[in-house]
């Protein structure tokens, strides 16, 4: 069959409302039905599965570059429920759906009565009866996610929950290393930064270990231990042990409050210690790439310099964070 | 058909032929009948033909449970209990008396609203006695009027839901409360090192991303508490242990003659921090999965983060679940308590982080118990000393199956399973992560004070 009006060749392919979807390329879909209803983390994905993301990802990009329109998502109505201030993920999601022609909504939900521990579960009960068949959550509690998941008939897709994950931030970043370097197998990746409060790492952590590197940790003792135990993972006692020969770099953002908890001095001490700039970089592997989910706090955690460089591979995250973002849509919609 | 009776009844009579007595009190464990004429153990020669006669063939027979940790929710929060409420669960549960927690809402910190509570705790399922607040408006500062409250029979004060942050407070009430023979029942948790926590600190805190509170949070507590109880000469009791270091302190304390009494919750025996991961097997159990792999194994979206696994002390990880158990089988650990803390449906059915913390108890205490001694892991006369004759003893009561003795005592079938269902428990609240699991453990009789207050069966034969 041919999408006359697209250009584009569509086939059918089974969904759950036997709907037909159009689909530009049956060779960047996947062979068999996605088995996941949501996506709460990676660690829920088998490597063939993280792959299979990278690579429609990849093919999301493509299209997107040759700004064509797809119909994936078209009759579904996707909510983005951000109890947490966000700009980057919310603005990426909703391009992403609004790429697979789904219907965006933005569900209205008080921030400050989310901390306060009133009904998310309420509050999701009432958006499913108002037809949002996608929920698109950003939480500030670890586990959110789950409760949503496991309380309310929609598909949720985990925007960030607490300390606790960031899956499509990590499907990013492992696209964006993998476009780097080739392949992330054998790879020595050191993450740099407050490990502990962070869901980028713990996505990151589980993706990057399962598609075969190993991960270097480091950053102030009280954020960085406890990771010990964790297959793949090796905590540094000084940063120079993470950055040696490490094939690429990933700084995470600073919480500028987070001094007052014990976990550094200053922020002048942390930039002292464990701040990103050329000069450390020396010991990694030449021209190593240097990652940061963002916003950055530049001359905190990395140097203005050393983040708008060549080897700075930050632009390329926010552009692979539609494209995955758009091909976790397309898989969870199948 | 099972139904309640309360201690307003007739005096039972009874002769229960053929079960397995266990009597820690005499060190006894025999199959023998057992009579009761007008509420009191007699020689089962001497009854009358015409009393009813029930089948003990299987059975168990131990001396009355005794809860030191309840909260009835009354007054304050009745939705989520009431004293009735909670002595028909006590009573399902096998207990025949519950030391009710004073932090309701207004607290119990002086003797009018002791005196409240008590007055409709007459008549109910089970005895319930009060332990009052420590300090007023449990605010940790100014001390309750404990005099008049000993002469009113408190089992004790008590802060619970918070330590008495203040050491010289503490102190005060240890030596206030030494002439007295009463304890100051002592949550041990140093808020300064437990804030924001809603987990014990480990690799499921950090795999899931939850804060975590660490052990040293109750062992600081713990040594403190014993220093200031060795120099005034008074008696210390630590609620709901949840830390091997914790225990290893009390047993270097009694060494030295410290007078230092402890109780263990079931949950912190036979649940473990990798329950909040969704793991769903007993500390003595192999661990699989999320236990085995906390980092690796995928969470299971329909069990990870499940509020009714959030409790405080937080469940601990499983070396520290076996260590305590361990406790309870050599008897170091005095008793096992249930902190039973019911909460309505609201304050669970929220993000983990936002429950409320606590689990019900007194109706799975003795299943959780005899899984461990299914498990081989405690001896059933143990488990029953730590539920019954030794708990009783810190609080002044009895236990005895001697003849002679007032009956107070359960019977039990160790064998038969039941499933814990909400509509299976007496207590106005569900919140327990065991919802759903078949546990070994039917009460079959509960009688408090010579009074029938649970039956299920168990009718009379011939």
């Amino acid at each position: 069959m041919l999408d006359v009006a697209n250009g584009h060749t569509t086939r059918h392919r089974p969904t759950a409302g036997g709907v037909v979807v159009s689909w530009p390329d049956p060779a960047a879909a996947p062979a068999s039905g996605w088995p996941h209803r949501h996506l709460l983390d990676v660690d829920q994905l088998t490597r063939d599965q993280l792959e299979e993301c990278l690579d429609l990802a990849v093919e999301m990009r493509e299209r997107r570059l040759r700004r064509e329109t797809l119909d994936l998502l078209r009759g579904e109505v996707v909510g983005l429920a951000f109890c947490e201030p966000s700009t980057r993920t919310r603005v990426s999601f909703e391009l992403a759906a609004e790429a697979l022609g789904a219907q965006v909504v933005e569900l209205p939900i008080d921030v400050s009565s989310v901390t306060k521990g009133e009904s998310l579960v309420d509050t999701l009960r009432t958006l499913e009866r108002t037809g949002v068949t996608t929920v698109i959550l950003r939480h500030s509690m670890s586990g959110a996610p789950y409760l949503a998941a496991r309380s309310v008939p929609v598909r949720i897709v985990n925007a960030g929950d607490g300390s606790h994950a960031h899956p499509t931030q990590a499907l990013l970043d492992a696209l964006t290393l993998r476009d780097a370097l080739g392949s992330l197998d054998g790879r020595k990746i050191a993450i740099v930064g407050d490990i502990g409060h962070s869901r980028v790492a713990r996505s990151n952590l589980h993706a990057l270990t399962a598609l075969g590197a190993s991960v270097w940790l480091a950053g102030p003792p009280a954020w960085v231990r406890g990771f010990e135990t964790w297959p793949g993972v090796t905590v540094a006692d000084q940063l120079e042990d993470a950055l040696a020969d490490a094939d690429a770099v990933m700084t995470l953002r600073i919480q500028l409050e987070r001094e007052a908890g014990g976990g550094v001095p200053s922020l002048r001490e942390y930039t002292a210690r464990w701040g990103l700039d050329a000069d450390r970089l020396a010991v990694a592997q030449t021209g190593a790439p240097v990652l940061h989910p963002g916003p950055t706090n530049e001359g905190v955690e990395i140097t203005a310099d050393l983040a708008a460089s060549e080897r700075s591979l930050i632009g390329a995250q926010v552009v692979n964070g539609v494209a995955m973002r758009m091909a976790v849509l397309a898989l969870l919609a199948q | 058909m099972s139904s309640f009776g309360s201690l307003g009844d007739p005096a039972a009579t009874f002769v229960l032929t053929g079960a397995r007595v266990i009597d820690p009190s005499a060190d006894a464990d025999a199959v023998r009948d057992l009579a009761v004429v007008d509420g009191l153990l007699v020689d089962p020669a001497t009854v009358p033909s015409d009393a009813p006669r029930l089948d003990g063939t299987g059975l168990v027979v131990g001396p009355g449970l005794c809860d030191l940790h309840v909260h009835l929710r009354e007054p304050g929060m009745e939705r989520a209990e009431t004293v009735e409420s909670g002595a028909r669960a006590a009573a399902h549960g096998g207990f025949t008396t519950i030391c009710a927690m004073p932090n309701t809402d207004p607290p119990l910190d002086e003797p009018a609203r002791v005196a409240m509570v008590l007055d409709r705790a007459r008549n109910r399922a089970c005895r319930v006695r009060v332990i009052a607040a420590a300090t007023r408006g449990r605010e940790g500062e100014r001390i309750t009027e404990i005099g008049e409250l000993a002469g009113m029979g408190i089992a004790g004060v008590s802060d619970d839901g918070s330590v008495v942050a203040s050491a010289r407070v503490a102190r005060g009430l240890l030596a206030y409360l030494s002439p007295l023979g009463l304890p100051l029942i002592e949550h041990a948790e140093d808020p300064a090192l437990s804030a924001g926590s809603v987990m014990r600190a480990g690799e499921t805190a950090t795999r899931l991303g939850l804060a975590g509170w660490p052990a040293s949070a109750e062992l600081s507590i713990v040594e403190r508490d014993i220093a200031l109880a060795d120099e005034t000469r008074g008696w210390v009791h630590f609620t709901h242990l949840s830390t091997e270091g914790g225990l290893n302190a009390i047993r270097r304390a009694r060494e030295r003659g410290v007078r230092v009494t402890c109780d263990v919750t079931p949950h912190h025996l036979a649940l473990t921090d990798a329950w909040v991961a969704g793991w769903r097997g007993f500390a003595w159990e192999e661990p699989q999965g999320v236990a085995a792999d906390p980092f690796g194994a995928p969470l299971d979206a329909a069990l990870a983060y499940d509020p009714a696994c959030r409790v405080n002390p937080p469940l601990s990880s499983r070396a520290e679940a076996l260590a305590l158990l361990a406790g309870v089988a050599d008897g170091s650990i005095d008793a096992i308590a249930t902190d039973h803390a019911p909460h309505p449906r609201e304050r669970k059915g929220v993000e983990f982080g936002a429950a409320a913390p606590g689990m019900i108890g007194l109706e799975t205490a003795l299943s959780l118990g005899l899984s461990a001694v299914d498990a081989g892991r405690l001896e059933l006369g143990r488990l029953l000393a730590a539920l019954s004759t030794r708990p009783a003893a810190l609080i002044g009561e009895a236990r005895s199956l001697a003849v002679g003795s007032l009956a107070d005592l359960v019977v039990f079938d160790p064998a038969a399973r039941w499933r814990v269902d909400a509509s299976a428990l007496a207590s106005a609240s569900s919140n327990t992560p065991l919802l759903g699991m078949e546990l070994p453990g039917v009460v079959r009789m509960t009688v408090a004070g010579g009074r029938i207050t649970y039956r299920d069966g168990l009718d009379a034969i011939g």
